[in-house]
């Protein structure tokens, strides 16, 4: 039941940051969805990726695409084609568009209903008990490497960010 | 439906009902311990000594004329206060203010005195203090004039430079702690070293204990930090062009900010409800004297110092305090390694 | 009961939801956003299969890809401001140098 509450949330708040037309809103309704993500992530028995999800994706990140948007003063998107509803685009664009997109959907779906068909679709999960200090031991351990790349990575972001958005170099 | 489910509904509630009266609380302290420090004598013409001034402050704004900038996108102008109050109060959830008391006897079997207990308590506190920063950016956004986004922007830009230090602080109690969940920690606290110092990690982390005091000041925009509410700078900041009841929101949702800070420094560094003479269950009466204790601190620091300018609050976060934290950590770190 | 098989058409449909806002918006930056959707509903997929084989692999994955998608997210946002500089606009149409 919570399940479908939360996916739900997930759902109709990504149709609408992919529908407004004001950005401000589009980042807001992505937070929404990111919580509802986490609410998942704590279905699943992984409260350290729900917590993460939270302090990372909607808490730093979004913070970054609510400044740029501010900063930008970013307009109401004008609409490719003037159509009746409210979404940012209308008419023929529009149509293809959305077939696209669920062709993509029905292959995706059609993919995971060949692949449960073969392997043990598992109704009732594995017990287990992730706990933040089994998930610790296996990060420095087993992916110490690719976790030293990444905190390298972030560096070169952060970098890169400061280097390509001055305004005099 | 049994007692004990009833009983922990009973001190849910009673947990909310607290922090708001909390707050009410802080407003007369800090009118009362400003006048002191500033040798007059505060309010006391409401009720003895002033002990109704804070129904007063409520029922002025409450009866004040709710007013909206004609320009003002109406719905984050209206969510932005509302945002800030939830982050407020939900960071409190975490918090255990007592060990576990039956009612004297009530009770078949004890309840604990806290919301509830997550076993990443820690990392919960942290993602909810981030959450709190989007009421500050909407509230200077949507106002749509400059002195509240400048004040919106400048505010968010501090809060979240000083996060970095906080969760560092945070990282070192992890790791005296050996757990991310807040009663654990708290329960790792008591007892005595050589029968007379108490073992709390305020005086195995000292550093740490500074560190976390400073970013939570930080976090919470109060002086010396508060440069984004100055009066003389910025008319009022991100909260310039609320009125009435949305601007008691915003009021509150500072004050209970304040109260959750010294919540979480008295749980994680001042050993929680721990505390001699007193019997287990009268555990939260000393948490309340260290809670008012680091209340009291943070009054008397805004009441003393002078305020930081922007550009050195930002380089003092930056380049002072995150390498500070940092070594604080590596130093922990490496103690926790030698000494086990 | 939510079964693996509910958790990965969820995952399916927000991935849709988020291809379908790369090429149909008309904004730069909802353009950056609909590919974290698309990035969330994959750390979605993770972390569930995670949990059904039991392995905590599915989480440190996750925290791999969401790290990736804060680099990304920077990047990309700094390559829009530096773009907006030069056009004043953020329709991806009025970009048009590199065409033939």
């Amino acid at each position: 039941m919570l399940f479908y509450v939360l996916g739900g949330i997930a759902v109709i708040a990504s149709l609408l940051v992919v529908g407004q037309r004001v950005p401000m809103y589009s980042v807001l309704l992505l937070i929404v969805s990111f919580i509802g993500l986490a609410g998942l992530y704590v279905l699943l028995d992984s409260p350290f990726a729900a917590v993460t999800q939270i302090i990372v994706y909607a808490g730093a990140i979004m913070v970054l695409f609510l400044f740029v948007v501010m900063l930008l003063n970013a307009p109401r998107e004008e609409a490719l084609v003037r159509s009746t509803l409210g979404v940012s685009i209308g008419g023929r664009p529009l149509r293809v568009g959305a077939i696209l997109a669920l062709v993509f959907l029905a292959e995706l779906l059609w993919a995971f209903w060949r692949a449960g068909r073969t392997t043990v679709d598992a109704g009732e999960a594995v017990a287990s008990v992730s706990s933040v200090r089994q998930i610790g031991v296996e990060l420095f351990t087993t992916h110490a490497f690719a976790f030293e790349v990444t905190s390298v990575l972030i560096l070169v972001a952060m970098v890169g960010a400061v280097a390509l958005a001055k305004r005099h170099l | 439906m049994d007692l004990v489910y009833i009983a922990h509904i009973g001190v849910i509630l009673f947990t909310f009902f607290m922090l708001l009266n909390s707050a009410a609380v802080l407003v007369l302290m800090e009118r009362k311990v400003a006048a002191f420090l500033q040798q007059r004598l505060g309010p006391n013409r409401t009720g003895p000594w002033g002990t109704l001034q804070p129904v007063a402050d409520i029922l002025k704004l409450l009866f004040k004329e709710e007013l909206r900038p004609l320009a003002a996108d109406r719905w984050l102008f209206a969510l932005a206060p509302i945002l800030s109050v939830t982050a407020a109060f939900s960071a409190f959830a975490v918090v255990p203010w007592g060990g576990t008391t039956t009612l004297f006897g009530l009770l078949p079997e004890p309840v604990p005195l806290r919301v509830a207990d997550v076993n990443v308590g820690i990392l919960v506190l942290f993602a909810i203090t981030s959450m709190g920063i989007y009421g500050i950016v909407l509230a200077g956004w949507s106002s749509n004039s400059k002195y509240s986004l400048l004040g919106g922007l400048r505010s968010s830009a501090q809060m979240i430079s000083y996060e970095l230090s906080y969760g560092l602080a945070l990282g070192a109690v992890l790791l005296l702690g050996n757990s991310l969940s807040l009663t654990d920690i708290v329960n790792q606290q008591s007892g005595y070293w050589f029968g007379v110092v108490p073992r709390w990690f305020i005086f195995i982390q000292p550093l740490g204990f500074v560190i976390y005091m400073i970013a939570g000041i930080a976090e919470t925009n109060r002086a010396p930090f508060d440069f984004p509410e100055a009066e003389q700078e910025l008319v009022a900041g991100y909260h310039t062009e609320y009125s009435s009841f949305r601007f008691a929101l915003f009021f509150l949702a500072e004050y209970v900010n304040m109260v959750t800070v010294s919540a979480v420094a008295t749980t994680l560094f001042l050993g929680g409800w721990h505390g001699p003479f007193l019997p287990e269950w009268l555990g939260w009466l000393w948490w309340l004297a260290k809670l008012f204790a680091l209340l009291f601190f943070y009054i008397w620091m805004r009441w003393t110092l002078p305020r930081y300018r922007y550009d050195q609050l930002m380089h003092f976060g930056w380049k002072v305090l995150l390498p500070v934290a940092v070594i604080n950590l590596l130093l922990t770190a490496a103690a926790v390694l030698y000494w086990g | 009961m939510p079964t693996l098989s509910h958790y990965l058409v969820l995952s399916a449909v927000l991935f849709s939801i988020g291809t379908a806002g790369v090429f149909l918006r008309r904004n730069l930056i909802a353009i950056l956003l609909s590919v974290e959707i698309m990035l969330n509903a994959v750390n979605l997929t993770f972390v569930a299969v995670g949990r059904y084989i039991g392995s905590v692999e599915g989480q440190i994955i996750m925290f791999f890809v969401m790290t990736v998608a804060a680099a990304e997210a920077a990047i990309g946002l700094a390559i829009v401001i530096a773009l907006f500089r030069q056009r004043e606009t953020l329709n991806p149409d009025a970009f048009t140098a590199l065409k033939w």
